[in-house]
């Protein structure tokens, strides 16, 4: 058994997903500065979602490629619809007060969400695994692996790449970079920073629901599900460094090739070692890895 | 004689920007020495370091002969420095009696109590004296957030003489103060400092409160000391004049 | 913050009515009364620690610490005493508390929060997978006694339980009073207020926070003493961050004013959890986040906003020349 690639492999898979996740979550905070508890939920949502819709063209009788289709773009429209709502009509009514109070209420966004695909969904696990056959098993130094996991890592690259390339290439990237970096300047240049944050936030929601839409077919849908996924995410986001694409990057893989590393060398640390790199990272270096904020009192 | 404070080649840089440059000053017990310069010269940034809270790049301080070193700003102040802020740093929910009960327990070596109250163990007695010196007696139970900033910057002033420093910082003591409460906020602070005899030095642009309070101004510019001495034979300086007070023809 | 307020000895007597009112309470009650007084008790502790102006968000591994703490100790010495657990309880997570304090204390605002939620994450992986703990299971403890006395009877043992809970909230209550009206609390407002101001008065405000971080801690371990008792059954979730959430959550409901309103909120929570679970399954957690929302945006400084008096009035600001015009005149 070939270790370091299958380590490597195995933890790049897993970072795909978590990157695109924690994508989301980094941005909602460069430009919000809002730590969005409820981020795993809509990572929830996404899974469900695709689920569901999976399960609609399955009966139908389509091929899988339609059930793949399908589930991305409506998690992508139900995603960005409830992003926006929420954005514009809940948490606008929390601005300017203690950076603690946002927290709070995304974390109340979360209880609620919890309660909501029980009730919609049930508590009983729900699978869609039919587009996990979309692209066949592979054969890698030795191993067989599922495609469609193999697949997940140019798709995720493709997904950061395109990002990078929004913010830093195009007019409307580079205000939302403007407000990232410093939100007076851009409100007294006439920027309609309102407009960035429902975007942003409506954007970062769609990750986090593309993130579940993309697992979905791999894994089973149950309740806490969200729970375990916003802690990964946010472990991610504070090495990599709140609000930095790059370190989201980073920090997923990272993330990934411990966790990859734990599974295969030492069982027994693969739920602590990634909490305790967030340690070390929060002690020797808190802004992160790729700095934006800073930390220490005098 | 050691002067009270000594400062020696005292260098400090951010980037590209020289807030200290060579910068070397004795400063005698007892003497009411005026900071002057323009914004940037780098009057602030030698509080910040005599006080602990920037550390130079070079250079030394030393108080009554003893090295600063790297001391925090806790530190300094245990040794005898105290200093006021340009914006008045308050407890600002707290009362004003309440602000000064805080500096008063700081002073005392043991450990804080956890049961008895700050007001007892005669500290508001403490407190209310203190602001008697400035007259602010009757706001003592007032919140900060309800006085003006001429009272916040008395009060500042009041919290830094709480540990009777031996040298007393000042830093715009009469910013932000209106042009006809000037005289008044600096006559109290001179009133209410007077028995504890500390050292003062102060940062002050208003060149009025200079030529009145101080008997020894010293200019800056870029990081040096331009002039040093009297008031007004340092006013009257051409250097001064054209960096500072703005006056060159 | 001023607010009416019983001499500390007075305040015993409410303490003591709740505790004998256990008597005639039903079983239902007495169960959520004891789960509320001891979340009350990990709440109490992020109060306290919060009016230095930082919020813990990992008071589960205190939690866990103190419970952990107490049913090994207790399988390894057979002790069953309930007070003697909640004092270890309380030793478990103070020891931990004073350990972990002073390196947290250094950072400020979210990052202290953070740092708190990893290490208590932390905890809970490493617990999940120590197989001689029963890993994710956890495992199962005995009855606790008191002074020698073992209670055959569920009622008797849990109405034993119920009053030490309460008694030990309710005192808990009242020396966090007594340590808001002193010095100590003075100043660890003025840590809050303007960390700098504090520092240059020469006092070390990541001493103050270290010192409000212990008691903390050691409130989160007797209270997992308490949970452990209660369940007789410890397990890695006890570290949890969502165990840790529900505490900040009764904390924050509560507001930072009224040691009272602690115990109000928590048995608030206790009884949405009851009675939404018994109406209409899998709703308990909507309910308290709609209530959560409903509550930051009409009483934004918590319940105890509702009766703690601010005793502020508007009145213009005084200058320093009426001053002087008003000392001329008298």
């Amino acid at each position: 058994m070939n270790f370091p690639l299958t380590i490597i492999l195995d933890g790049l898979i897993q970072a795909s997903w978590l990157f695109v996740v924690a994508l989301g979550l980094t941005l909602v905070f460069g430009v919000l500065k809002i730590l969005n508890v409820a981020h795993g939920s809509f990572y929830a949502l996404g899974a469900y979602i695709a689920a569901t819709a999976v399960t609609i063209v399955a009966a139908h009788g389509l091929p899988p490629v339609a059930g793949f289709v399908a589930m991305l773009l409506s998690v992508a429209l139900v995603a960005s619809a409830i992003g926006l709502l929420l954005e514009r009509g809940l948490l606008k009514m929390f601005y300017g007060r203690d950076e603690v109070v946002l927290l709070l209420v995304t974390y109340a966004v979360f209880l609620i969400l919890e309660d909501v695909t029980k009730l919609v969904w049930g508590v009983n696990p729900i699978y869609a695994t039919q587009p996990y056959e979309l692209f066949g098993n592979v054969e890698f130094a030795g191993l067989y692996y599922v495609g469609y996991d193999l697949a997940l890592i140019p798709i995720s690259a493709a997904i950061g790449f395109a990002v990078w390339l929004g913010l830093n290439r195009t007019v409307i990237g580079k205000i939302v970079l403007a407000v990232i970096h410093n939100e007076e300047m851009s409100v007294s240049m006439g920027v309609r920073v309102n407009w960035v944050y429902a975007a942003a936030f409506a954007f970062g929601i769609l990750l986090a629901a593309l993130g579940g839409a993309l697992t979905a077919p791999k894994i089973s849908m149950q309740p806490g599900l969200s729970s375990d996924v916003i802690i990964l995410s946010f472990a991610i986001v504070v090495i990599g460094g709140l609000g930095s694409v790059e370190g989201a990057a980073v920090g997923a893989i990272l993330v990934g090739l411990a966790r990859a590393a734990s599974v295969h060398l030492m069982p027994q640390a693969e739920l602590f070692m990634i909490y305790v790199i967030m340690a070390a990272v929060l002690v020797f270096r808190p802004e992160g890895l790729f700095k934006r904020e800073t930390a220490r009192r005098i | 004689m050691t002067s009270l404070l000594s400062v020696r080649k005292l260098e400090k840089r951010f980037g590209a920007v020289v807030a200290a440059d060579d910068l070397s000053i004795d400063i005698a017990a007892g003497q009411k020495v005026s900071l002057i310069g323009a914004n940037g010269a780098g009057k602030t940034t030698f509080v910040n370091m005599v006080t602990g809270y920037l550390k130079p790049d070079r250079g030394a301080i030393a108080l009554n002969g003893f090295d600063l070193g790297r001391r925090s700003p806790r530190r300094v102040a245990q040794l005898g420095i105290s200093r006021s802020f340009q914006i008045p740093q308050l407890f600002v929910d707290l009362t004003a009696a309440e602000n000064l009960a805080v500096a008063i327990s700081a002073t005392h070596a043991q450990a804080l109590s956890f049961h008895s109250p700050a007001e007892a163990q005669g500290r508001r007695q403490k407190a209310i004296e203190l602001l008697e010196r400035f007259g602010l007696a009757q706001q003592a139970d007032r919140p900060i957030l309800e006085l003006a900033g001429g009272v916040r910057k008395l009060v500042d002033i009041a919290m830094a003489l709480i540990r009777r420093p031996k040298l007393l910082l000042l830093d715009e003591p009469t910013s932000g103060v209106s042009a006809e409460e000037k005289f008044a906020t600096m006559d109290r602070v001179v009133h209410a400092v007077a028995p504890d005899a500390a050292t003062i030095v102060f940062v002050e642009h208003d060149m009025e409160i200079v030529s009145r309070y101080a008997d020894r101004v010293v200019a800056f510019y870029s990081g040096r000391i331009i002039a040093d001495g009297e008031p007004h034979t340092v006013l009257k300086d051409a250097n001064v004049r054209r960096y500072v007070t703005g006056s060159a023809r | 913050m001023r607010y009416a307020s019983l001499h500390p000895i007075i305040a015993i007597v409410p303490v003591i009515a709740a505790v004998t009112f256990g008597r005639v309470l039903p079983a239902w009650t007495l169960s959520l009364a004891t789960v509320a007084a001891s979340n009350a008790l990990v709440a109490l502790g992020i109060v306290i620690l919060a009016r230095t102006g930082n919020v813990s968000f990992g008071q589960g591994l205190f939690f866990a610490a103190g419970g952990y703490g107490v049913a090994l100790i207790a399988r390894a010495w057979g002790v069953t005493d309930a007070v003697v657990q909640v004092l270890l309880g309380a030793a478990c997570g103070g020891l931990l508390g004073v350990v972990v304090g002073p390196l947290i204390a250094r950072y400020s605002g979210i990052f202290f929060g953070m740092l708190t939620l990893a290490l208590s994450m932390v905890f809970y992986g490493v617990l999940v997978k120590t197989t001689v703990l029963g890993g994710s299971d956890g495992f199962n403890v005995g009855r606790p006694s008191l002074f020698g006395i073992t209670f055959a009877d569920a009622r008797e043992a849990d109405f034993v339980l119920y009053a030490l809970s309460v008694a030990t909230t309710g005192l808990a209550g009242i020396a966090a009073r007594i340590l808001f009206q002193s010095e100590f609390g003075l100043v660890s407002l003025a840590v809050r207020e303007n960390n700098l101001r504090v520092e240059y008065l020469g006092i070390s405000s990541r001493r103050v926070i270290a010192i409000n971080f212990a008691v903390a801690a050691m409130l989160a371990g007797a209270s997992g003493a308490f949970a452990l008792m209660a369940q007789r059954h410890i397990d890695p979730q006890f570290a949890y961050w969502t165990t840790s959430g529900e505490f900040v959550f009764v904390a924050v409901l509560a507001g930072y004013q009224s040691v009272v309103a602690v115990f109000v909120a928590s048995l608030v929570l206790e009884l949405v959890r009851s009675f939404s679970n018994l109406y209409m399954p899998n709703t308990w957690q909507l309910v308290l986040g709609v209530f959560l929302l409903a509550v930051i945006l009409l009483l934004p400084e918590g319940i105890g906003s509702l009766w703690s008096r601010k005793s502020r009035k508007k009145v213009a600001p005084v200058r320093v020349s009426e001053m002087a015009e008003k000392e001329a005149r008298s």
